[in-house]
């Protein structure tokens, strides 16, 4: 029986006590999280929690299978919208099957497009997704049960507001947020820990398999028009019901949401935190949503000293634009600072970080 | 009517790449439990019939009957399910993959976990994590075999050829197949390797009860371990029989060494 333990051991995810500490505390980190920050903040956390799953999505398709996509904001688009239309008509339709929902359908959509998958390769399937997503918008834009251009209102999803409310801890506003953080949370925590459980099993190596060798893969019995669409159909499942998650979180959703710059996004997030590893599109997400939403204008110009100086130079000999465009270009520096020295992406760090620490605190 | 069918038929095998036959109108046959080898110079056509017979090349001509049904047209993924395991003669290991994970790939067909079952895998009881743990234990059979044990945990990629080229054949009867085709098994092993990988594919034959077509340069070795033997040249076949008789077959020894040394003597 001992020997039997030592295989399960392999898949095991904490095997060992150290990694039981930090999950532990993370965990608890992320439960009292909502007394320790201010609300605003909470719901930049949330948003950025919508990403690490979309980025968990994608790193399996992109990270795991190999293959490419610029088609995810479209995905992410389906998933807003299939569960905006869900709880808008079904009022009494739990949020939480509205949201499988989202996801399944994205993930229909995921299969018909991985379909194109087996012929194209690299670029080609790359502009084939992007045309994807492109399209979405624009049937989006074009019916009024989407709302065309002006888009659609997302009803509150409600569940433990009045709880948080009536518990005297915080205002209105502030429960919506609190709920909202405590739904994406726990959501988020679970995908991640089912994409990490998919990857050790049967399917993920497949999909690994694939990647490092598509004829040997094929050799050993798989095969590959099911497995590559089902990659896809997976990816998109996570992204869709990021996606609801997100139409929830925003409260408004329309077409431009989801324009191709934020396909875009959700690759920076894989490639920058590490492509095939369980922890790189965690970290992909995090900093590329921070950035995102802290590099604006008024946040770089309030910097001291530089920022006056990057106001100056950016009226004199820059576009009206102004400090908007050197917020776009900071951005830019650092993915390819990121890229250019740590070719694993933040995964890279991760791993030297845990190598120095190693045991710590035992 | 024929009676009694062989267990691996090839029939008038051909294809061609552009104006070159790179396999022309072979036939053979293999009986169960044999090691039949192949030999034949650079760019004989070798590594193409093992494409044509796993199905990675459809053949333009002739037909492939594998157990009495005709495998031929049938997608790589298929044939392998049929029973029939490769190995490839410039690696095609899953390098960013463990030792064991490459040898639990070929695992697949032979466990059922699915995406929800998988994604499911919460503690020891859950289905996924008992199924892996069996197959586990089956793939370490096959690591104890091959004595892989000390870089069951390495990823491929940091693995020596010859190592890697264990682990082609490790991950090849982790499939369990019937037929089993190597290509060039040997090749970048030392002496005492070879040695080894001799025993091994022995123990194949006769322990684990896999048929077994080889493609070999190193002639000792297949003298010493073939049961039966063909060559061919420029894509046809020269001949085929006992070791013996092809080794000492002027053709054969004519594709070898070249016409002048043969006329000599
Ligand atoms: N996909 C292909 N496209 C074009 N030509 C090919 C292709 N595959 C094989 N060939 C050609 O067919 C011929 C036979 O090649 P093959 O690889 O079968 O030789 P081989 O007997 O395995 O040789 P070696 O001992 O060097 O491995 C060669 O001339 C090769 O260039
Ligand atoms: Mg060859």
């Amino acid at each position: 029986m001992d020997m039997k333990r030592s295989y399960y051991e392999d898949i095991q995810l904490l095997d060992s006590g150290t990694k039981k500490f930090w999950f532990g505390s993370l965990i608890i980190i992320l439960l009292i999280i909502p007394f320790l920050i201010p609300g605003y903040y909470l719901h930049e956390v949330s948003y950025i929690s919508i990403n690490i799953i979309v980025a968990i999505g994608l790193n399996i398709l992109v990270g795991y299978t190999g293959q490419v996509s610029l088609g995810h904001a479209g995905f992410f688009a389906i998933g807003a919208y299939a569960a905006t239309l869900l709880v808008k008509h079904l009022p009494f339709f739990p949020f939480i099957f509205a949201l499988i929902i989202a996801g399944l359908i994205a993930a229909a959509f995921g299969f018909i497009l991985g379909l194109p998958s087996l012929r194209l390769e690299g670029p080609y399937l790359a502009i084939a997704t992007l045309g994807f997503g492109m399209a979405i918008i624009q049937i989006l834009g074009r019916f009024s049960v989407f709302g065309g251009r002006m888009g659609l209102s997302v009803p509150d999803i409600g569940f433990l507001n009045d709880l948080l409310y009536d518990s005297g801890l915080f205002t209105k506003t502030q429960s919506r947020d609190v709920n909202l953080y405590y739904i994406i949370m726990s959501i988020t925590i679970i995908m991640a820990l089912m994409a990490r459980n998919l990857m050790k099993t049967r399917i993920g190596r497949a999909f690994i398999a694939i990647r490092d060798s598509d004829i040997a893969a094929n050799s050993m019995g798989i095969n590959l028009t099911k497995y590559k669409t089902l990659s896809f159909a997976v990816s998109a499942f996570y992204t869709g019901l990021a996606g609801g998650l997100y139409a929830f979180w925003m409260g408004f959703i329309n077409p431009d949401s989801f324009d191709f710059i934020l396909s875009i996004l959700f690759l920076a997030m894989v490639v920058v935190g590490g492509l095939g590893s369980n922890i790189g599109p965690v970290l992909g997400a995090i900093i590329i949503s921070f950035l995102n939403l802290n590099l604006q204008a008024d946040s770089i110009s309030a910097i001291p000293l530089l920022g006056d100086l990057l106001t100056v130079i950016t009226e004199n000999w820059m576009n009206k634009g102004g400090i908007a465009s050197v917020s776009i270009i900071i951005f830019g520096l650092i993915l390819i600072f990121i890229v250019l020295f740590e070719p694993l992406g933040l995964f890279g760090f991760w791993i030297r970080i845990k190598k120095y620490w190693k045991t710590w605190p035992f | 009517m024929q009676i009694m069918s062989n267990f691996l038929e090839i029939r008038n095998l051909t294809i061609w790449f552009g104006g070159l036959s790179a396999v022309d109108d072979v036939s053979f046959d293999v009986k169960e439990g044999m090691i039949f080898s192949i030999i034949g110079p650079n760019g004989a056509g070798k590594t193409t019939l093992f494409n044509l017979i796993s199905g990675i090349y459809q053949p333009k001509k002739g037909s492939v009957t594998f157990l009495g049904k005709r495998i031929d047209g049938l997608q790589p993924h298929q044939i392998c399910k049929l029973g029939i395991a490769r190995t490839f003669q410039n690696i095609e290991l899953f390098s960013r993959m463990t030792v064991m994970d490459n040898i639990m790939l070929g695992r697949h067909n032979h466990m059922k976990t699915g995406l929800i079952g998988g994604a499911f895998m919460w503690g020891k009881g859950s289905s996924a994590a008992r199924e892996e743990i069996l197959n586990r234990m089956a793939a370490e059979k096959i690591i104890e075999f091959l004595e892989l044990q000390s870089v069951r945990n390495y990823f491929v990629g940091d693995l020596p050829y010859g190592k890697q080229k264990l682990i082609e054949l490790a991950r090849a009867l982790a499939l369990e197949p019937r037929l089993l085709l190597l290509d060039e098994p040997s090749a970048g092993m030392n002496n005492e390797e070879k040695q080894d990988l001799v025993f091994w594919i022995k123990d194949i034959q006769k322990e684990f009860n896999i048929t077994i077509i080889m493609i070999e340069h190193d002639m000792k070795m297949v003298m010493d371990i073939s049961d039966r033997l063909m060559a061919i040249n420029f894509g046809q076949k020269l001949t085929e029989g006992l070791p013996d008789e092809v080794a000492g077959h002027r053709e054969v020894m004519k594709a070898y060494l070249g016409e002048d040394d043969i006329a000599q003597p």
